[in-house]
């Protein structure tokens, strides 16, 4: 069965993958979850805010893109991110973007869709008494959230949303639509021009394996370490 | 008004694939994507059904092995699981059974279907599973203390009610797979998103294109929603926070 297997062409192209691949990747990974969990929160607290139209915005735009894949997101976004850009600068045609910074605005507003509905559950499981009592001490509402509701919030919620970062990381595979150079994209662009496509799928998948694996099981000891018994 | 039909015109040009017009390639897309769909949602149900009972087993070996099935779909991305299966798998099987596995027909189309199914069994598994151990204990054990055998106290007991309270979560799943089967495009599956990528690049009409998919994908979620909410309110346990 691995008789023909060819560990050569995994161990020439380690460093490409890895230096270069990997590196998108996760790149690409921890900022669109940075960015994501910002603006996710934000709509979380627009959607809480009760202030007419702010929560049937924000509530539009969460179930218009969780009901969109996120492949069509991707091939919406580099199509209309260039007119945009054009729009904005005034020129006279579509600004070729940088691809891994457009791959980056995808995900963090795709992703902050999920983001924001993790933050929600986490404010909306605060007990009510705890924003009452802030206001009661005179905190305005910027004062609350910052200081007593979105720390809690957030650190109760971190489990869930480092296992969806996680679920980001595995997504980011799919700008392999794009042949960008991400690990799976640098993966499949050596496999087929050494025709070695097995060997270097096997490896992609063992190496999103070990790493989501191992994150997992650090988010499940985490979470027993944070958890508050109430 | 005339700016809007036109607008809408190029759907009604005959596409240069030449099977019909251009919304006819669109439909043909959707078509694929439910038939997907459809075979993922009953690989992934019955396989997340077995799995998922196979975890909450007494035997240790079984519920080791059940885990490493969830661990192993849970933790490589999607696409990677296609390419595996697609382009990997043939290789790895002895010759003449990876010749023939390459020769069925539609072979890409079975690969992401099953491949799909496999993929959200796993989340099946881990959300059925939870629910029977969210149960009470007491029902496992009365099952037990009338004489049931594991057997009978699963398909009489202990199932009946899991699939019930698993049902919220089991419908979010179907709408994620729907939005998952687009994946198929990776190898060469022409379904719905594939369609208007097909249709942008023949047209150049992008934004119709584009439009046209996120539209049928929109009235897609909201149909399966709705139904979905009909048939939970008659599956919803009384007394259980489930339905709202």
């Amino acid at each position: 069965m691995f008789s023909n297997f060819d560990f050569q062409v995994i161990i020439d192209a380690l460093p490409y993958l890895f230096l270069q691949g990997m590196v998108f990747t996760l790149k690409l990974t921890l900022l669109a979850a940075i960015f994501g969990t910002i603006f996710g929160t934000v709509l979380a607290l627009m959607r809480l805010s009760g202030v007419w139209p702010l929560p049937q915005i924000a509530g539009a735009y969460v179930n218009f893109v969780r009901s969109l894949p996120l492949l069509l997101v991707i091939f919406w976004f580099f199509f209309l991110v260039p007119f945009i850009a054009q729009k904005m600068v005034g020129s006279p045609r579509p600004i070729p973007i940088d691809p891994f910074l457009t791959a980056l605005i995808t995900f963090s507003l795709f992703e902050a869709v999920f983001f924001s509905e993790i933050m929600r559950a986490g404010i909306q499981s605060l007990p009510k008494g705890q924003v009452a009592a802030g206001y009661a001490l005179g905190l305005s509402y910027t004062q609350v959230m910052r200081r007593i509701v979105l720390p809690q919030a957030f650190r109760n919620m971190l489990p869930v949303l480092l296992t969806q970062t996680i679920v980001l990381f595995q997504d980011t595979s799919l700008v392999y639509v794009l042949s960008l150079n991400d690990f799976l994209g640098i993966a499949g662009k050596i496999g087929q021009r050494d025709g070695r496509l097995t060997e270097m799928y096997i490896f992609a998948a063992l190496v999103y394996f070990l790493i989501s694996f191992a994150a997992s099981q650090a988010v499940r000891r985490l979470q027993a370490h944070t958890a508050i018994i109430r | 008004m005339d700016k809007i039909v036109d607008w809408f015109s190029i759907f009604w040009q005959e596409s240069a694939e030449g099977t019909g017009t251009y919304a006819y390639t669109l439909l043909l897309g959707l078509q694929l994507t439910l038939e997907i769909s459809v075979i993922a949602a009953v690989v992934a149900f019955v396989m997340g059904s077995i799995v998922g009972v196979c975890r909450t087993l007494p035997s240790p070996l079984v519920r080791r092995l059940s885990g490493a099935y969830v661990e192993f779909f849970r933790n490589i991305p999607l696409l990677v699981q296609l390419f595996l299966w697609y382009f990997v798998l043939p290789e790895l099987l002895p010759r003449d059974i990876g010749m023939w596995l390459k020769q069925v027909p539609h072979s890409n189309f079975y690969t992401a279907a099953f491949g799909l199914g496999l993929f959200t069994s796993s989340r099946v598994a881990v959300q059925l599973s939870a629910a029977i151990t969210s149960m009470p204990r007491g029902q496992k054990m009365a099952a037990t203390a009338l004489g049931l055998t594991t057997r009978q106290s699963y398909t009489n007991v202990l199932l009946p009610m899991a699939y019930r309270i698993v049902f919220p979560p089991l419908t979010s799943e179907l709408l994620n797979l729907i939005k998952n089967s687009s994946v198929a495009l990776t190898i060469g599956v022409a379904e719905l998103t594939q369609s208007a990528r097909n249709m942008d690049s023949y047209t150049f009409q992008t934004f119709q294109a584009f439009t046209a998919a996120t539209l049928i994908y929109l009235v897609l979620n909201i149909t399966i929603t709705a139904v979905m909410r009909r048939i939970e309110h008659g599956v919803a346990v009384p007394g259980m926070l489930v339905a709202k």
